[in-house]
């Protein structure tokens, strides 16, 4: 079985994977990762969004011999030790989760638009995909946009 | 151990003091004390189904050196709340429901630290397993806040007047000098002790010197003020755990190949393809399929697809959504004669099906040996899942233990625990701990859903006022597919959300609506008349808020709607953008509502978040179309559950205040919500919607 190194949260792993396993079943599966949750496992629930070299990805559908040499950032890594990521902490100040299994990709998603755009309009936030079954769009909306006022 | 139910299954049957049968319901309610291994104030709450339990208590007999064992209340069905202090001075509540994104633990949180004086950061929500003894455990029907309000803070306020009397008698002062407050007893000189230091003390308090009665409401400083969830941060970080996230017991991952139709069944299977891929582990049959146990899903997802199974159509291979809506309306009676000089608006409303689609799929973690079983799953009836899977395996219930886990989202779905059972059979069958998990395409094509169901309506006006309305509804149900009426399915179905209350609120509201039309008359004013002096003061309240009958763009329009159920009620008033008539954007949703006594106005507000995005939803796109024997949507591709565009750039909550008791809001939101979306877009496009969803 092919090997392949790359970063996960700062640090480097080492795994003998197929070559087609998706990032997810490799950071959940052999790393014990499970900040990224799987949703659909094609890339429309968006569950599981994390980061691939600082980009939004979707690591059920990115096979890991993608990411050979790259560094991949989960929801694990976001925070610096005890000290939220800024988004993290907005999501903390609007109280935006309730059950709380889509938010890692929710939180994931909005730090990339935000690194894309630093003062999103509502229209760059509708186009956040991620799907949200307990509804806490307005609060990610709220979230997102005291976020932003804080970069 | 920190589990009371284990302690409790080793005690010793007469160290228990056993509720007797024919005792009188106050006694057996009483709030139970004693001392856990010397160190841990331990009470009990039973949580009886009809009056809130007399706070009483009592000094359990000396203990000695008898292991921990802290159940007292047996052989009856009524449910339990076990609450301890610790000498590390944490306040735990096991509690007897299931957190899936309501709220409820950061709720009963608030109830205990209100009562006790505690810091809300010290007190720990655990869910308790499922009960051994025998009682039930059930969460559901909006009833968690309403069934847990006295019980827990009676709890409290017990433990804190036994820690404050401990405190007294330390320092050698009157009990009634000495305050509570972030976890601590302070006397007036300013010493302090924490509870940690004085739980070994309380436990031997026989006769506290202070009330043990909950504060009056207006003395609340928790209760009735936003929080923040208590589980926020783990949430956050992503160090949450769900069922998927265990590394239990050596769980191996696990997934099952379906039918392609309802009800089908195996002919015959072909797994050399599958075992000889690298990873597999087992390959067992079981009565919904064939399920494959792997090293890791990747690899179970691969072998899965490498099965050759051959498989009988269902017994409803050639049925679709439309015979289904010609057989509902065919199903109902004819009506009667209208009253005579009446004319009549008549509706007839078809609802497709709908699944609950949380987002965290079906999952269950199994471990079965040949004397025992243990699993870990998200249930709302984790003593009926225990039951059954007990059946199942062949063992008895005292050999099964079920860990009750936080869910990703329920709606309803987890009333059924069909991945507990499944996991169950696949364990036993392949000898190992198993980590069942159904595909996302499983989840919609195998998982319980809302019935599709039909309503008849039929408003009669004489005299320029509606002197009758008369709702008829069928819907189809868990059948073999080949009942008379052809309305009993291989399908298994369930309770969504404020289950018919979300479709008959809607064709009423849809109705009195096209009623008040006719009848000149303003949809406000017009409901004014027919609600309740609650239901009057959210309806007002929304139409203030929402600026009611404000002039609009052409294409959009305005939608209200009350709703009374669940010892509350609610209004909301929407406004769309229905300029595309396919595309359509709930722009504002406003709500109102009185719900009694708020533990947690952050909460409630989230929760009619989510009732208004399920509305939205189930109204305009959210649906499930039969397709010959089989359901089409495979994702959240073609479930077109509300995204981000589609949910309100405004929402707004404007709670009544009120003195009653709490009233349910898990649901409330929903029915409101669906019905003010459904006349929203009704008066904006000029339409008479009958079909939902609108656009599907």
């Amino acid at each position: 079985m092919p090997e392949y190194s790359f970063t996960v949260n700062d640090k480097p792993v080492t795994v003998n994977a197929p070559d087609d396993m998706p990032l997810l079943w490799v950071l959940r599966d052999l790393l014990g990762i499970t900040g990224p949750k799987y949703g659909c496992g094609v890339g429309v629930c968006r569950a599981c969004t994390s980061h691939l070299d600082g980009a939004e990805i979707q690591p059920c559908v990115v096979p890991v011999k993608e990411c050979a040499g790259r560094c991949v950032t989960t929801i694990e890594g976001l925070a610096d030790g005890d000290q939220l990521h800024p988004v993290q902490q907005a999501w903390l100040d609007c109280d935006v989760a309730q059950c709380g299994f889509c938010q890692p990709g929710q939180i994931m998603a909005a730090v990339a638009l935000l690194n894309r755009t630093s003062h999103p309009t509502d229209a760059d936030i509708d186009e956040i995909e991620n799907v949200c079954r307990c509804g806490t769009y307005h609060r990610i909306r709220q979230a997102i946009t005291k976020a932003a006022g804080h970069g | 151990m920190n589990d009371p139910e284990a302690a409790a299954a080793n005690a010793p049957e007469d160290e228990v003091p056993a509720a007797e049968p024919g005792r009188s319901d106050v006694s057996r309610r009483k709030v139970i004390v004693y001392a856990l291994a010397a160190s841990t104030l331990t009470l009990v709450a039973p949580l009886g189904a009809g009056e809130p339990s007399r706070a009483q208590a009592k000094s359990a007999p000396g203990r000695g050196k008898q292991p921990a064992s802290d159940v007292l209340v047996r052989g009856t069905d009524e449910e339990k709340l076990v609450l301890h202090v610790t000498e590390a001075n944490e306040v735990r509540v096991y509690l007897p429901r299931v957190e899936v994104g309501q709220g409820i633990t950061t709720a009963v949180a608030m109830m205990i630290a209100e009562e006790l004086d505690a810091r809300l950061v010290d007190v720990d929500i655990p869910l308790a397993a499922a009960r051994t003894d025998g009682g039930f455990q059930y969460t559901g029907g909006s009833s968690s806040v309403r069934s847990l309000y006295d019980p827990a803070r009676k709890l409290a306020a017990v433990a804190r007047a036994r820690l404050v009397t401990a405190a007294a008698r330390r320092w050698d002062l009157p009990a009634r000098t000495l305050r509570t407050q972030n976890t601590m007893v302070i006397a007036p000189d300013g010493r302090t002790a924490t509870f940690g230091s004085l739980t070994a003390a309380a436990s031997r308090i026989k006769h506290p010197e202070v009330s043990s009665k909950p504060k009056r409401a207006s003395r609340h400083r928790v209760i009735g003020r936003p929080a923040g969830r208590i589980d926020a941060r783990d949430l956050v970080t992503g160090k949450a755990k769900y069922t998927g996230d265990l590394a239990v017991a050596g769980a191996r991952p696990t997934v099952v190949a379906r039918p392609p139709t309802f009800g089908g069944k195996v002919v015959s299977v072909d797994d050399s393809r599958a075992r000889a891929l690298p990873g597999v582990l087992a390959v067992v049959r079981v009565p919904g399929g064939v399920a494959v146990v792997a090293e890791t899903f990747h690899h179970a997802f691969q072998a899965r697809d490498a099965l050759r199974i051959s498989w009988t159509p269902g017994p409803i291979a050639k049925v679709s959504d439309a015979q289904i809506r010609s057989r509902l309306r065919a199903s109902l009676p004819p009506l009667a004669p209208p009253r005579p000089g009446s004319v009549q608006i008549h509706g007839e409303f078809d609802f497709a099906f709908v699944g609950h689609a949380p987002m965290e799929v079906l999952t269950a973690v199994a471990d079965v040996r040949s004397d025992r079983a243990e699993f870990w799953f998200s249930s709302q009836t984790p003593t009926d899942a225990r039951a059954s899977i007990a059946a199942a395996i062949r063992l008895p219930e005292r050999a099964v233990r079920v860990h009750v886990m936080r869910g990703g989202g329920s709606f309803g779905r987890q009333l059924t625990f069909d991945a507990g059972l499944e996991a169950a059979l696949i364990s036993k069958a392949a000898r190992q701990p198993i980590k069942l998990m159904w595909s996302r395409s499983d989840d919609f094509r195998h998982a319980g859903m809302r019935p599709a169901t039909h309503y008849r309506v039929r408003a009669s006006l004489a005299g320029g006022r509606m002197v009758a309305l008369e709702q008829d509804t069928a819907s189809v149900y868990e059948g073999t597919g080949h009942e008379d009426d052809g309305l009993g399915l291989p399908i298994p179905l369930g309770a969504w959300r404020s289950v018919d209350s979300g479709m008959s609120r809607v064709v009423e509201d849809v109705i009195l609506d096209e009623v008040a039309r006719s009848l000149h008359k303003d949809p406000v004013a017009f409901r004014r008349t027919r609600v309740s002096k609650r239901g009057k003061a959210v309806l007002d309240r929304v139409a203030a808020e929402g600026r009611w009958g404000r002039s609009l763009p052409a294409g959009w329009g305005q939608g209200v709607s009350v709703h009374e159920e669940y010892e509350s009620c609610v209004a909301c008033l929407v406004e769309i953008d229905a300029t595309d008539r396919r595309n359509p954007r709930v722009v504002s949703v406003v709500m109102a509502v009185d719900v009694g006594t708020v533990v947690n106005p952050r909460g409630l507000q989230a929760q009619l978040m989510g009732g208004a995005n399920d509305g939205i939803s189930t109204i305009l796109t959210a649906g499930l179309h039969l397709d010959r024997g089989a359901i089409r949507e495979g994702s959240f591709a073609d479930f077109r559950y509300a995204r981000q565009r589609n949910s309100p750039l405004h929402f707004d909550v404007h709670i009544l205040p009120s003195t009653r008791p709490p009233g349910g809001a898990g649901e409330l939101g929903v029915p409101a919500a669906a019905a003010a979306v459904a006349n929203a877009y009704a008066r904006a496009t000029g339409s008479r919607p009958r079909r939902f969803p609108i656009n599907f």
